[in-house]
Formats: C-alpha cells, sequence, structure tokens
C-alpha cells in the first residue's frame, strides 16, 4: 500500500514553507503525516505536492513568554506529555497529549498537525478550547491569531485557508489554584476518543469557582464549549452536588454524531458523566 | 531524491521515489527482512523501528523523511553474536509464538527501556499498546520485558550518588 506520486519538498523555513504554499496549489504541508499518510496510502487524498515542515526549527519547540507558553505546531505529542513547562504551566495540555493513540504515534504525531487535520475525534482540541489557547496562522505576507473558539468549523474543517500555515499555539500560563483534568473514553481499536472532556478551573476566595472552562471533543462534528455547564457553575461555590446539576447540561443544544462504535445517545450520555467526572478531579487538583 | 540514512551503524545513500515508505526502504532496498509489515495501516506495531531513537511505525513514515536520520532495526540489536536483553528476555520468558509481531515488540520494548529502566507491568502494557499480538495474550511479553529490564539494570554501571 503505498500513495499516489507526488513532489516532495523540504522547506528550512516558516517564510520558505509559506512561499511555496502560495505557489502551489495543489500542495498539501506533511507534518507528523501520522493523518495525511494514512489517507494517502487508502488514496484518499492524493497531493501532487508534499511540503515537509517537519525539519523547520522555528516550529518545533515550547517556550515561555510574558505569561504566555508558545508552542511549536511541529511539537510532537511525546515531547508536550514529557514537557517540564507544560506539566507546570499547564499541565492540561501534558495530560491530554499522553491520552493521544500509543507511543508511536505520539513520537510522530504533532500538536499543529491534529488541529490542522480537525478530527472530530481528536482529542487536542478539547484541551486547546478549555485553556483558549490562540493559534497564530501565518501566510505569505500575513499573519493572524484566532481564538480556539474561531478555528474549527465543521468535520476536518477549520478557517484556514490552503495557503496558512498554522505556526504556533499561545496558551496562558495557570493562574494559582487552577486544577485540570482530561478524561477520555477510548474507541479501544484506534484510540480515538469516542468522548474527550478536558475542564479547567480556578478557584477563589471560600473555593468559589472564578473560572470554568470545558472543552468536548469526539460527541459532535466539531469540538465545543459546554457553555450552559460553564455558566451555571460560574462564580458558585465548588461542590459535587453543583458539579453534578451543572454537568447534565453538558450536551444542550449539542447535535451528536452516531457510527458503528457508539449511538448519538451514548455519545451524549458519556459527554454529561465525563464532564462531571472531569470537573471534579480538575477541582480537587485545584485545591492541591 | 537522494537520501542519507544511517541504519544499523552503516550508512547508505540512494535515489528513492518521494512515495516509498521507510518499511519498504528497509526491506526492499536495503533487505533487512527482520521489520515485518502486518496491516500497513499503523495500526499494528510489526513496522515498528527506531528513528533518531524514537520508536516509529516505519509503514508511516516516508523514506524521504529518514533522511539523514539514525535507523535502528532488530537487525542492529545483537553485539557480537550476543542477543541484546531484550532479546534474551523474548526467549527465555516465551514472548513469543508465531514471532511475526515480535520485531515490533522488541524494538518497542527497547524504546521503553531507554525511556523507563524499571517499568511497572501497567507501564509496559501501556508502552505496547501500539503493537498487537494475535498468539501470545501479551502476559509473556510483559513478562520477557521485566526480565530484560531487570537484566539491563543489573549489567548497568551502578548508579552513583542517587
Ligand atoms: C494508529 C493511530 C492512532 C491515533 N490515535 C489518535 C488518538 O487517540 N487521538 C488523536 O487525537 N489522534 C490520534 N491519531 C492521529 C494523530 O494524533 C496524528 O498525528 C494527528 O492527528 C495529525 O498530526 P500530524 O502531525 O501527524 O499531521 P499530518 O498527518 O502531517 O497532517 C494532517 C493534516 O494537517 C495539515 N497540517 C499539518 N500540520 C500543519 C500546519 N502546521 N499548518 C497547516 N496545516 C498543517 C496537513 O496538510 C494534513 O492535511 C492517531 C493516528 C494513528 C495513525
Ligand atoms: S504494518 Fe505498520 S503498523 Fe502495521
Ligand atoms: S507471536 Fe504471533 S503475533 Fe505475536
Amino acid at each position: 500500500m503505498f500513495p499516489r506520486p507526488f513532489d516532495y519538498l523540504r522547506p528550512t523555513s516558516v517564510a520558505e514553507a509559506t512561499r511555496l504554499l502560495a505557489s502551489h496549489a495543489e500542495a498539501k504541508v506533511l507534518a507528523g503525516g501520522h493523518s495525511l499518510l494514512p489517507m494517502m496510502k487508502l488514496r484518499l487524498a492524493s497531493p501532487r505536492v508534499l511540503i515537509d515542515i517537519g525539519r523547520i526549527p522555528e516550529l518545533t519547540g515550547i517556550r515561555e513568554e510574558n505569561g504566555m507558553l508558545i508552542i511549536g505546531a511541529c511539537t510532537t505529542h511525546y515531547a508536550a506529555e514529557s514537557s517540564p513547562l507544560l506539566r507546570r504551566h499547564c499541565p492540561l495540555l501534558a495530560e491530554t497529549a499522553a491520552a493521544i493513540g500509543d507511543v508511536q504515534v505520539r513520537n510522530r504525531g504533532t500538536i499543529g498537525g491534529s488541529l490542522a487535520h480537525a478530527d472530530p475525534a481528536a482529542d487536542w482540541p478539547a484541551a486547546i478550547l478549555a485553556v483558549e489557547a490562540q493559534l497564530k496562522l501565518v501566510r505569505r505576507g500575513a499573519e493572524r491569531l484566532v481564538p480556539a473558539r474561531d478555528f474549527f468549523v465543521d468535520l476536518l474543517t477549520t478557517v484556514m485557508q490552503s495557503d496558512e500555515l498554522l505556526t504556533e499555539i499561545h496558551v496562558p500560563v495557570n493562574p494559582p489554584r487552577t486544577g485540570s483534568a482530561y478524561l477520555k473514553v477510548p474507541q479501544p481499536a484506534s484510540g480515538f476518543a469516542l468522548t474527550g472532556v478536558a475542564a479547567q478551573v480556578t478557584l477563589g476566595p471560600n473555593n468559589t469557582l472564578e473560572r470554568v472552562a470545558v472543552g468536548i471533543t469526539g460527541v459532535s462534528s466539531k469540538p465545543y464549549r459546554a457553555t450552559a455547564t460553564e455558566q451555571a457553575l460560574q462564580g458558585q461555590a465548588a461542590t459535587a452536588e453543583a458539579v453534578a446539576q451543572a454537568a447534565t447540561q453538558a450536551t444542550a443544544g449539542v447535535e451528536a454524531l452516531a457510527d458503528i462504535h457508539a449511538s448519538a445517545e451514548y455519545r451524549l450520555h458519556l459527554a454529561r458523566v465525563y464532564t462531571k467526572r472531569a470537573l471534579l478531579r480538575a477541582i480537587e487538583r485545584a485545591r492541591g | 531524491m537522494h537520501i542519507t540514512v544511517t541504519v544499523n551503524g552503516q550508512t547508505y545513500t540512494h535515489d528513492v521515489e518521494p512515495r516509498l515508505l521507510l518499511v519498504h526502504y528497509l526491506r526492499d532496498v536495503l533487505r533487512l527482512t527482520g521489520t515485518h509489515v502486518g496491516c500497513e495501516t499503523s495500526l499494528c506495531g510489526a513496522c515498528t523501528v527506531l528513528m533518531n531513537g524514537a520508536a516509529v511505525k516505519s509503514c508511516t513514515v516516508l523514506a524521504v523523511q529518514a533522511d539523514g536520520a539514525e535507523i535502528t532495526t532488530i537487525e542492529g540489536l545483537a553485539k557480537d553474536g550476543q542477543l541484546h536483553p531484550v532479546q534474551e528476555g523474548f526467549w527465555e520468558e516465551h514472548g513469543l509464538q508465531c514471532g511475526f509481531c515480535t520485531p515490533g515488540m522488541i524494538m518497542a520494548s527497547y524504546q521503553l527501556l531507554q525511556r523507563n529502566p524499571n517499568p511497572s507491568d501497567a507501564e509496559i502494557r501501556h508502552a505496547l499498546e501500539g503493537n498487537l499480538c494475535r498468539c501470545t495474550g501479551y502476559q509473556h511479553i510483559v513478562n520477557a520485558v521485566r526480565y530484560a529490564a531487570e537484566k539491563m539494570r543489573q549489567s548497568a554501571p551502578a548508579a552513583s550518588g542517587t
């Protein structure tokens, strides 16, 4: 099993990559290749040109700058999972990375590739929504920062244009008394999420919930924030009863996917149960 | 495209088609057939090799992506006719039956012990999630990795001051 023939280009800088993207209409970016190559082998995708961004130094690594974590798009899941910076300042991202696929997949797959691919069952989107990341998109001669909330459009579709490159993910460093959790029900064969819930909370005085964010993946055609649940908890005391009550609203207005692995009803049920569990664990961790 | 790849310590240069998969480069061009092709769809792990020290499914890596890389395959583990402790573990603990998954299992286990010299059974199973075995039921594979871990710890120079 091998892909249809293609030309292979390997730029060494973002400037060169965006120039190549602008001048090759039928090109696709290749990052870790762990979504794109399987699709090319099955001939579900047959790009004429591959632009391999895997060796662009600017695109790998995680750094801290003025209270923000800047994650290069080509940072692998494994590098994120084992990053001391992420573990200290935004452990939700390290926990989510560790939940992806298997170790071989995590060694190759990248955060940018996963977000750009926008598989509805991918893990990263839930966490990226919950930490309110911003995604830096660069095209020849222009760049923009898109909030995670506005990035996902539909199944395998984002706001990115075909000549745009996702270069960085910007994430605020957690304030004190913040706790988070990523909980997932994996599809047993592939490891992808039937449901994945990323919760992050910050506690205020008297253990009230100062900030609550819940990102949910796997359930519908695009990942979403459980806004009704968040609003019900905002400013409230962080009690198990309040969380259980609010979690029942985690699927309000959501149209669920259905396939041979799980019915729509089952996915909605999982989302509510896992929202409760993820929030309870996040609160427990915030208390320290 | 011209690529230069170091496989098991030996450097090769070849002109390859960009769509050639690393596993086919190893098997068909270099004739290193120890690395197996199982599912061809990134799921079974039979094709696992080390690329710059990291376990990868070589059916999901292009040979051109390995340009400049150091690859280790199952053929590269034994030294001077001495099996590597992980290989010895699979032998001693009956970690295989038909042996089809074994090269991939061993390379994934090798990486695990590089990253974590003293894994628990749960950690061993977690590290081998990307490798399927249709024969053993996995328990003997876990035993084999535990055997190797112990053997490698014994032969490693005693850690000082920790
Ligand atoms: C066996 C297996 C199990 C898996 N299990 C899971 C799982 O449990 N959870 C999960 O979330 N994922 C899972 N994955 C998917 C994996 O995480 C992929 O690595 C990821 O979805 C894509 O990242 P990549 O770097 O490999 O991207 P690629 O495959 O290289 O690219 C994917 C797409 O994104 C585009 N792209 C890539 N990078 C950029 C960029 N910087 N800018 C613009 N466009 C870009 C490409 O053009 C392509 O269209 C699994 C994959 C496999 C093979
Ligand atoms: S042959 Fe590569 S994962 Fe199965
Ligand atoms: S020994 Fe037969 S597949 Fe593992």
